[in-house]
């Protein structure tokens, strides 16, 4: 069951059964785009939707409530972005060991699961990347990174990250790439937004 | 153009910011005391969305290099041109090669100067605003910076003076029971509206974060982190409020115990280190 929480006279944060459920309810709000809404932000259990003074709560409230819950997500119809990695991360043993799988293993089974853009957030190109494999769940580092370089290849509970600039960081790191998260020159600054397919590829493999 | 002879302690371009793309983890920046904005770019005939510069704590001078329009509004301090003090909240026209020197405010934090035609500088996704939190837009004011103006638009200056009301010594900002109001202790809302907060240093354009009796959780489990509006009062593992302000992220895993009501916002943005500060818990209309 959806619950709807007030978040101040501009916004309506709709707390979804799951992750899946955000997405599908993302997917629908956003193509049907009542009036009035500013922002959806979607996030791992909840999609929150800011508005203006031209609707009300009430009535996107209603709006939402007519969006049926999970729906299958289908992935967009855009092609997969694959991102070549350097599986060198300074915390893969770490990750070998709270998974008990082997380090090779943690590598093949990042790359053969079919992930998905969830939400963005956190700093501007940085996603929040689902679909991988279950078995590789690790908790965030007990104390974060002061310093993450640019590229990072990261694993923070059910999503990989991977860290657009340098920053403080407290994901679990697996290795590298060279893509480019954000880019003031492109169309779409960032190279991944919700619901884009996500394909992880070993450098060199 | 404006040459830029003392930045002061922090001073950034703003216009109304860049809302609606929250989604791709970009927050909507912007001037942090928006009224005081806008009321800055009506003084001198722009839109209200103009760009114009946002002074921390003042300290800015700048020389004129052609016959520019400019106004003051928001924390008031002393503004001298051509060797005599000049009003705040009216449009003040400067000659060329005249220098603007902007004192420090004698209350409040944030000053505005919108001039005629707005600071010009390559928008970023829609808007001319600094975000210090991301990075994104102009840097930062630096001495010698040189700032283009745009072409005016709009209607010349009609007025001398806006009547605006004084920054109170002790605001109280209505608040509203914000989403996870219930993973508090059941008197957290009760302590939060009976309680003289004090502003520490450590406020910014991200957040006006607060000292007092800290607020008692009911959960402590952790909370996956969820979409922010401006105005949220937020509650790390200390107990401490938080309240955030314009370039706040866009997600946060701390919960939201209540939210400021829109108007009170610029109140919440001029608040000093120091000073005290109430809330009043009001119902959500």
């Amino acid at each position: 069951m959806r619950r709807m929480l007030p978040a101040g006279h501009n916004g309506l944060l709709v707390e979804c059964d799951d992750l899946a459920d955000v997405m599908s309810l993302h997917r629908a709000v956003e193509a049907s785009r009542p009036t009035g809404v500013i922002d959806l932000v979607p996030a791992a259990r909840t999609l929150l939707l800011t508005f203006d003074d031209t609707t009300t709560r009430s009535d996107l409230t209603a709006a939402v409530a007519n969006v049926g819950t999970a729906e299958a997500i289908a992935p967009l119809d855009r092609p997969e972005v694959v991102i070549p990695v350097t599986y060198d991360g300074g915390d893969l043993a770490e990750v070998a060991e709270l998974t008990g799988i082997p380090v090779d293993e943690v590598v093949r089974r990042h790359q053969a699961a079919d992930h998905i853009v969830a939400f963005t957030g956190f700093a501007p190109g940085f996603a929040y990347i689902a679909g991988g494999d279950s078995a590789l769940n690790v908790p965030r580092r007990p104390t974060p990174r002061t310093r993450v370089p640019a590229g990072s290849v990261s694993l923070a509970g059910e999503f990989t990250g991977i860290y657009p600039r340098e920053g403080p960081g407290g994901w679990q790191l697996i290795g590298r790439t060279d893509a480019v998260l954000w880019d003031l020159r492109r169309e779409t600054p960032a190279l991944l937004t919700p619901g884009t397919r996500v394909r992880f590829s070993e450098v060199g493999s | 153009m404006i040459e830029v002879l003392r930045s002061g302690p922090l001073t950034t371009i703003q216009d109304l910011g860049r809302p609606g793309y929250a989604h791709l983890g970009v927050g909507r920046s912007g001037a942090v005391d928006r009224p005081s904005l806008r009321l800055a770019n009506r003084l001198v005939g722009n839109l209200e969305d103009a760009a114009g510069l946002e002074l921390t704590f003042g300290g800015l001078a700048l020389r004129a290099t052609e016959s520019i329009t400019v106004a003051l509004t928001g924390a008031p301090c002393e503004a001298m041109a051509g060797g005599r003090g000049r009003d705040l909240f009216a449009p003040l026209a400067l000659a060329a090669g005249d220098i603007l020197e902007i004192g420090m405010p004698s209350r409040g934090v944030r000053t505005y100067l919108a001039v005629r035609g707005g600071i010009d500088c390559e928008p970023v996704l829609g808007s001319r605003s600094t975000d210090l939190l991301s990075h994104l837009g102009p840097d930062r004011l630096r001495d010698g910076d040189e700032l283009s103006i745009g072409r005016p638009n709009g209607d010349a200056p009609g007025v001398d003076v806006a009547p605006v009301r004084r920054l109170p010594d002790e605001p109280v900002l209505r608040v509203v029971p914000g989403p996870r109001a219930d993973w508090f202790a059941p008197d957290a809302l009760t302590v939060l509206g009976h309680t003289r907060y004090e502003v520490t240093s450590s406020s910014d354009r991200v957040g006006v974060r607060l000292d007092g009796p800290p607020l008692e959780r009911a959960r402590t489990d952790e909370l996956p982190s969820e979409g922010m509006v401006e105005g949220a009062v937020q509650v790390p593992p200390d107990g401490h409020p938080v309240i955030f302000l314009a370039d706040h992220p866009v997600t946060g895993g701390y919960p939201v115990i209540a939210v400021v009501h829109p108007e009170d916002v610029a109140a919440a943005a001029q608040l000093r280190p120091g000073q005290p500060v109430r809330f009043e818990c009001v119902r959500l209309g």
